[in-house]
């Protein structure tokens, strides 16, 4: 904090100044409401994208709506993980906020240094790792999500081949591309996925691309690790099948999405926020999965009544944990066998399972 | 009928003056009327766009900080510009500036002297170099169209930045995740104050003067101008155009990788896929908009820094989109070169016979 003693009479002044030239403009803004709870979002995406950030900004609505007049939250979309990330976390900061949900990966080093000068506000970091005294980090089991479209897609697929469009190569997609080939695998041992790297998380006319190259190359199920309906579109038109990724998005393409690995942060920002307000927050590391409904998928169609009951009795397995995605023995791409996969090792995941028609990029 | 743009023959100094001026409130009643329409209040709006960058010590660290780099970059642009050498890869250069500084600090982790820091930045002016110098070479020997390979050169230098993070330049504590180590102490800028307020606008400042000097004291300005405006008679002055064109490459490809160099040791503090949210291409906007002056090219690197942090404050104020932050933007750079055309050219309607049936 500045040191408010060496406060010269000048900055007063200053203050003063500035003070009367907004009320001159009219801008008093709104009436500051001392006794309620400010908590805010930052995104990496447009809240606009029907996909991770969206989900992302219902969670944000679902605060508003649950602790209604309670709270006041606001938002800045469209941040990038880079130089100005800092500065839209430092703002929300001053702005009096005493919660700030930063939402992707990138912010993690900016959320940490801005947290260390404002030792008094509480962060929570979405799907990073590094967590201090105001700094809790939270994160959903995507992959178990991804395990039972896997067995869906390997139940569906005709051609053999399912095409799988991703972002970036860190821990989180891996683990996903694994959890998919295992479930497809268990219940179809002949099954390809092949896999296109788009480099983005959000970038409609490189998806919609990629998606077309792997319906060339024969896949007639598709699925995505990135954020715009635009691969889901193009199956749609092309009338093969696929998966909706972050959110709903059967209304963009009905014909074409049997479901979607959809988050729901809701739950999870509710209970942090009410956690300020009764004073009890604390630096808590969670990851969550569908037993707790922070991964849900929407209600199974345009697939056969046994398919979709496989599917049913698969998330009902997950949720009572007989079935994990990562038990058991796993093959790896290298022929190497491994047993019982841990937390650390889904968190640190570089490697693919045996099957992968793709070579993991760096 | 039709509507003609004349050149006028002599130019009004008051209006020259004037036109920023007139595009700032031009800008003001047309972003109030965009507010209106959006349900805002439209002198909240603009208050908190224009005035309130302006209204804390943080804010206009923050200011200065954002328009660092787009003064660099901007300032050896504006340079390359006016001798007619269309540098467009500023970004490209900035990435590789960032990469070869970023040796030092990944490569020689342990290395802790100010002399670390004057490595870091020389390696950046170079990688900026090199890389403009493919787009140069091949413009002077084969005739390579200059716009285009200095793009292309962008995009394997993001490729390349984004290959060295997740790979061999990857921080083996760093869970695979895609980013280097941090860079502590003398691999940092040194900052002032409390801020991320760091020496690296004292560079850009100096920088900026230096050019403007060059610009306009010296036979190299002189040069640049006539290669630029008239390069025959450059040719018949003796100046050579391919060194001209080897010379404005090297300096603003120079500056972009300084530029690169110091944002991953200031802001960023590390590599990582994203270390320059696009600086290379505002640039570009940057030194139009500074009337290809280097002394321009600081007001307008701040006027659009301006313009970016009252766009998020916005957002968080008002809950105004991004997307309307950004046109707004757009309205700006729309009047201020309105404007400018103005001061140069004079409209007319001419009414009733076209060229043709005038013949």
């Amino acid at each position: 904090m500045k040191n408010w003693s060496a406060l010269t009479r000048r900055d007063a002044m200053k203050t003063a100044l500035l003070g009367s030239v907004a009320l001159a403009a009219g801008a008093a803004g709104p009436a500051a409401a001392a006794d309620k709870l400010k908590a805010a979002w930052v995104y990496v995406g447009p809240v606009g994208d029907f996909g991770y950030s969206y989900q992302h900004d219902q969670g944000r609505k679902a605060v508003e709506k649950e602790l209604g007049d309670k709270v006041v939250t606001s938002y800045v979309e469209n941040v990038p993980e880079g130089p100005d990330a800092e500065r839209a976390i430092e703002r929300l900061a001053r702005d009096g906020n005493q919660i700030i949900f930063t939402t992707s990966f990138g912010f993690m080093d900016p959320t940490i240094k801005v947290a260390k000068k404002y030792p008094k506000v509480k962060f929570a970091h979405a799907t990073g790792y590094k967590r201090a005294e105001n700094v809790s980090t939270f994160s959903a089991r995507f992959y178990e999500g991804r395990y039972v479209i896997g067995q869906i897609a390997g139940k569906m697929t005709k051609s053999n081949v399912i095409g799988y469009i991703v972002s970036f190569p860190i821990p989180e997609v891996v683990s996903g591309i694994n959890a998919f080939m295992l479930g497809a695998q268990s219940v179809n041992p002949n099954v390809k996925v092949k896999i296109v790297w788009v480099n983005s998380w959000y970038d409609p006319g490189k998806e919609a691309d990629a998606a077309k190259v792997l319906i060339g190359q024969g896949a007639d199920i598709l699925t995505q690790h990135t954020d715009s309906t635009a691969p889901l579109q193009v199956a749609q038109e092309k009338g093969i099948l696929g998966f909706g990724q972050s959110s709903d998005m059967a209304k963009f393409a009905p014909k074409a999405q049997i479901t979607a690995i959809t988050d729901d942060w809701d739950g999870y920002y509710v209970d942090q926020v009410k956690q300020v307000l009764a004073g009890t927050w604390k630096s808590t590391d969670t990851w969550d999965g569908m037993a707790k409904g922070m991964v849900v998928l929407p209600p199974i169609v345009n697939v056969p009544d046994d398919v979709k009951a496989m599917a049913e009795k698969t998330m009902a397995g997950i949720k009572d944990g007989s079935i994990k995605p990562f038990g058991g023995k796993i093959t790896k791409q290298d022929g190497t066998v491994v047993e019982n996969l841990d937390d650390g090792a889904i968190l640190s995941m570089n490697w693919y399972v045996k099957g992968i028609d793709d070579k993991l990029p760096g | 009928m039709r509507f003609e743009l004349e050149k006028r023959s002599e130019r009004s100094l008051v209006m020259a003056w004037a036109s920023p001026v007139i595009a700032v409130v031009a800008t003001m009643i047309t972003g109030g009327l965009i507010f209106a329409i959006l349900g805002k209040p439209p002198l909240t709006a603009l208050w908190v766009f224009f005035v309130e960058p302006f209204s804390s010590l943080w804010s206009l660290q923050e200011l200065v900080v954002k328009a660092t780099p787009l003064i660099l970059i901007g300032v050896g642009l504006s340079v390359a510009y006016r001798a007619n050498v269309w540098n467009i890869g500023a970004e490209g250069q900035l990435t590789a500036g960032a990469l070869a500084g970023s040796m030092v600090p990944i490569l020689f982790n342990s290395w802790q002297s100010p002399l670390t820091l004057v490595a870091m930045l020389v390696l950046g002016i170079l990688g900026g170099m090199i890389w403009a110098l493919v787009p140069a070479l091949l413009k002077v020997k084969t005739g390579a169209n200059e716009i285009l390979v200095s793009l292309m050169m962008v995009y394997v230098a993001q490729l390349l930045l984004d290959w060295l993070v997740r790979g061999p330049w990857r921080d083996p504590h760093g869970y695979n995740f895609p980013k280097s180590v941090s860079f502590e102490d003398w691999q940092t800028m040194p900052t002032i104050g409390d801020g991320r307020l760091n020496i690296g606008i004292v560079i850009a400042v100096v920088v900026a003067i230096a050019l403007a000097v060059l610009m306009r004291r010296t036979i190299k300005g002189y040069e640049v101008r006539v290669m630029g405006e008239a390069p025959r008679a450059g040719r018949f002055a003796g100046f050579s155009a391919d060194r001209m064109v080897i010379f404005v490459f090297l300096l603003s490809g120079g500056l972009a990788g300084l530029a690169g160099v110091i944002e991953v040791a200031s802001t960023v503090g590390q590599l990582q896929p994203n270390i320059s949210p696009g600086y290379g291409f505002t640039a570009i906007i940057v030194a139009f908009l500074g009337r290809l002056d280097p002394i321009g090219v600081v007001v307008a690197a701040l006027m659009l820094a301006v313009s970016y942090l009252g766009g998020e404050a916005a957002q968080i104020a008002l809950g105004l989109s991004d997307k309307a932050a950004r046109v707004f933007q757009g309205v700006l750079l729309f009047w201020v070169l309105a404007c400018d055309t103005l001061i140069l050219y004079r409209p007319r309607l001419v009414f009733g016979t076209t060229p043709e049936a005038a013949r």
